[in-house]
């Protein structure tokens, strides 16, 4: 039985609209599309020109101060536009989809047989590399530093989130390769959740450790589970994956030498008709998916990804490279509530006992989108820290990274968090702050400063 | 009520940078946010908030407050009533409007200077009002004695939301807690009109009701009466009770008791400050109870004063004291020794509660700041021998 890790700290925030563990089929129309800001801090080249021809595997741009790394094209089809926002800042790359798929072969591996460099050079190759994050700042990662230890985060306890166990279900033999290859490179670490099947068969591979994580969310995030293995220090690099998926790539890529970018995504969110899950190709349209799954008549929030670390996205927008959901909720900029720093406010969810959700047992709530507070500083004390289960004083680093004081936010152990870390203390928070985003900018400075 | 939400959007433009109206946006944005829930939804990271926020949070604690100032109006009254010798005569609700009538204009006067200055602040600032002078302004009331004049209340007021909260940036941003300030500066600037024994019941009538106390009369807290060398007239079930002479809110340990209560229930206090405080303050009555220094109990020593008040509503105050739970015992258990401290040790002041608190908002951040230390110091280590 593999190491339990037992989290007390967290929250599992329980919504409306969970889907079903049943598959629709859906034909795509044809529209895809690579988004390089779902690659966290990489600036894209696009290397491909409109009209170009490219097979699923090709690359369609690279991160430009590492070009080596390459992402992949989802599907083979013709490069229809590469659409830019200001500054020329690339803000997809489209591809319509032949009517026949061709795939770039890349040749089945022996994993067992490989080293570590090999199984770098295969997926810089094949244009899936840089799928895989790195503390410290949760960027894509580059190829320049080898990782002491690679951890892997099978577990998805955000709200609404697919469920990995039932995502892996018949593809096991793929993640397996995916880890055996992992493991080629450092140490790989595996976090599971204590329901999982995987136990059995990743125990059995060399150089790598499963644990069981046991507790409310934020359990599954890949940081929380660092912090608890082996902790980054200043100067060390490790590599995660907190997208489980990533996995099946890599061993799907091993075993067919294909890249195929299928991902079971979760269709959820109080606003959809009939929540179920879909299988999809990364980038591909969402509107087959959406169309007729939710009123069209109310104001909605879509939202590629869950509701805690997701993306706005619209109607065509398109799958992102790590969303293992597709969430729609109401918006509710029309709500109007009257006084409501008063009123019991019984359908709401609230860690506060002001409130009385938390005596509704199992009861599912319907959230919106609603900020529903004023920005102040921050007042409350230890609200941060109830659901961030790591070695860390949040609320210290998050006053270090406003104050923009870099020393401090090093002692603090700003090298170990990312920002979906924070983003149940910001769903929390009394006082509103946007902390994601100020973690981000947070990282980012730091990362200039430190190139 | 669709017909208000339609009003409000109609004048709302007035308000808005270049309308006629523009030098009250402040007011308006406070009166709206006060109505109506803002429709403002999530512009980046998580796209669903809790349904907490500082408003509610802020009305806890005032809700809160009123078992203590609905009981300091009739312990208002029944101490005056007492005084002139009439208090069997009279009913219930005449002792409790008599109270009434005494403490509004004090609530009155804080609020309106104190959320006046918050207004004019935020509006020059271009911020929103924060809620946090809600709590002050009912605070402030609690905590003096009901004999102060309400001019001098405007200007303590005043001197503690400008130097005590608002230049240091706000709510959140203060060192001391504003209320206790606001009583500090009192008790140092008119000690005549905060202490003594002629400031604890009211002493005129008001529309009729109440009696006129004689001149000169007198009428010192139990703690007031230690301080004098004097035998300790109340008995402990009126201590508990609250029908002792004192400042408005602080008398009734039970009505706090019930403040506390829902404090802790919604978790807005922190119950290990809050007890903690408990602990400092009972060992340390304890330990001066077996040397013989101080001539009451030591749990009277908990009952008495501002001891409950202060352990309930200022050293819980979550932007003034420590902010790590490890630092909150420290914070806590100093604060209830030291006004034991103040109390017996001090014969200037019969009361420490009010310095305790203040001293230990001083060095919360540096308890704090030992707190994190060793976490970063853990961090140091853990780097240097991988």
């Amino acid at each position: 039985m593999a190491n339990v890790i037992k989290l007390r700290k967290g929250l599992d925030i329980r919504l409306q609209g969970r889907a079903e563990e049943q598959k629709i089929q859906l034909k795509s129309n044809g529209s895809y599309a690579l988004v390089p800001d779902d690659f966290e801090g990489i600036t894209p080249k696009v290397v491909v020109k409109e009209g170009d021809h490219v097979r699923a595997g090709d690359a369609l741009f690279v991160n430009k101060q590492y070009p080596e790394v390459s992402f992949a094209s989802p599907v083979s089809g013709k490069v229809t536009a590469v659409e830019r926002g200001e500054r020329r800042k690339v803000l997809c790359v489209k591809v319509e989809a032949d009517a026949k798929q061709e795939y770039v072969d890349f040749g089945k591996k022996d994993v067992a047989k490989m080293d570590g460099k090999a199984v770098v050079e295969v997926l810089l190759q094949a244009g899936i590399f840089g799928y895989i994050n790195q503390l410290p700042y949760a960027v894509s990662t580059t190829p320049s530093t080898m990782p002491k230890a690679i951890f892997v985060s099978a577990l998805r306890d955000k709200p609404l989130a697919c469920n990995f166990d039932y995502e892996v279900k018949g593809q096991e033999q793929d993640f397996v390769t995916g880890v055996q290859a992992l493991a080629k490179i450092a140490k790989t670490y595996v976090g599971i959740g204590k329901l999982s099947s995987l136990d059995a068969q990743l125990s059995a591979l060399s150089n790598v450790e499963v644990n069981v994580f046991d507790g409310p969310c934020p359990a599954g995030n890949v940081g929380v589970q660092v912090n608890h293995l082996d902790p980054v220090n200043k100067g060390e690099v490790v590599w995660t994956i907190g997208d489980p998926t990533v996995v099946l790539f890599i061993g799907r890529l091993l075993n067919t030498g294909k890249v195929d970018l299928r991902r079971t995504v979760a269709l959820c969110g109080s606003e959809v008709k009939k929540p179920v899950h879909v299988d999809m190709l990364v980038g591909e349209e969402l509107s087959t998916l959406l169309s007729n799954s939710y009123d069209a008549a109310h104001h909605v929030r879509i939202i590629n990804g869950n509701v805690l670390t997701g993306r706005q996205t619209s109607k065509d927008g398109f799958l992102g490279a790590h969303s293992s959901e597709v969430t729609v909720i109401p918006e509710g900029d029309d709500a109007d509530e009257m006084l409501g720093w008063i009123m019991p406010r019984l359908n709401q969810f609230s860690v506060n006992r002001s409130y009385f959700s938390w005596l509704c047992g199992k009861k599912e709530f319907q959230a919106d989108a609603r900020i529903k507070g004023g920005e102040r500083h921050i007042i409350m004390s230890g609200e941060y820290d109830k659901v961030l289960p790591m070695d860390i004083y949040g609320e210290y680093l998050i006053k270090a990274i406003i104050t923009g004081d870099i020393d401090r936010q090093e002692q603090l152990g700003i090298y170990e968090i990312s920002p979906e870390d924070f983003a149940l203390a910001e769903f929390v928070d009394s006082s509103k702050l946007e902390l994601q985003r100020i973690v981000r900018e947070g990282l980012n400075i730091l990362r200039k400063e430190n190139a | 009520m669709k017909a208000l939400r339609n009003y409000l959007n109609k004048v709302k433009p007035n308000f808005e940078e270049g309308g006629k109206l523009h030098a009250f946006r402040s007011l308006f944005d406070g009166f709206e946010t006060f109505l109506y829930v803002p429709n403002d939804t999530a512009r980046t990271g998580v796209h669903i908030h809790d349904a907490i926020d500082s408003k509610r949070i802020m009305s806890m604690v005032v809700l809160a407050l009123m078992p203590a100032m609905l009981f300091g109006m009739y312990n208002v009254g029944y101490q005056n009533y007492l005084a002139a010798g009439t208090l069997a005569q009279a009913s219930f609700f005449e002792l409790f409007f008599f109270g009434f009538l005494a403490v509004l204009p004090k609530i009155l006067v804080s609020y309106i200077v104190g959320l006046g200055i918050e207004f004019a602040w935020a509006q020059w600032k271009g911020e929103e009002i924060q809620e946090g002078f809600l709590v002050s302004g009912i605070l402030i009331p609690l905590i003096i004695p009901v004999n102060c004049p309400l001019w001098i209340l405007a200007i303590a007021v005043a001197f503690a939301v400008i130097i005590g909260k608002e230049i240091f940036g706000g709510t959140g941003m203060n060192i001391f807690n504003p209320a206790l300030l606001c009583r500090a500066f009192l008790f140092f600037a008119y000690p005549t009109k905060m202490s003594g024994d002629q400031v604890w019941v009211a002493n005129d009538s008001i529309f009729g009701l109440g009696n006129t106390l004689p001149d000169g009369f007198t009428m010192a807290t139990p703690l007031g009466q230690i301080g004098q060398g004097a035998e300790v007239t109340a008995s402990l079930n009126d201590m508990i009770i609250g029908f002792i002479p004192g400042s408005i809110g602080e008398t009734s340990v039970i009505a706090i008791a019930l403040g506390a209560l829902l404090l802790l229930w919604t978790g807005i206090a922190s119950w290990k400050t809050m007890l903690s405080v408990f602990v400092g303050g009972g060992l340390m009555a304890c330990c001066f109870e077996s040397l013989g220094m101080t001539p009451i109990a030591w749990y009277e020593h908990l009952v008495l004063g501002g001891f409950c008040f202060g352990a309930v509503f200022m050293a819980t105050d979550p932007v003034t004291s420590c902010r790590t739970e490890c630092g909150k015992w420290i914070y806590g258990f100093i604060i209830g020794a030291m006004a034991v401290i103040i109390r017996v040790m001090n014969p200037g002041y019969p009361e420490g509660m009010m310095l305790a608190i203040l001293l230990m908002n001083m060095f919360a951040p540096t308890i704090d700041h030992f707190v994190v230390e060793r976490n970063i110091s853990k961090r140091m280590k853990r780097g240097g021998t991988k």
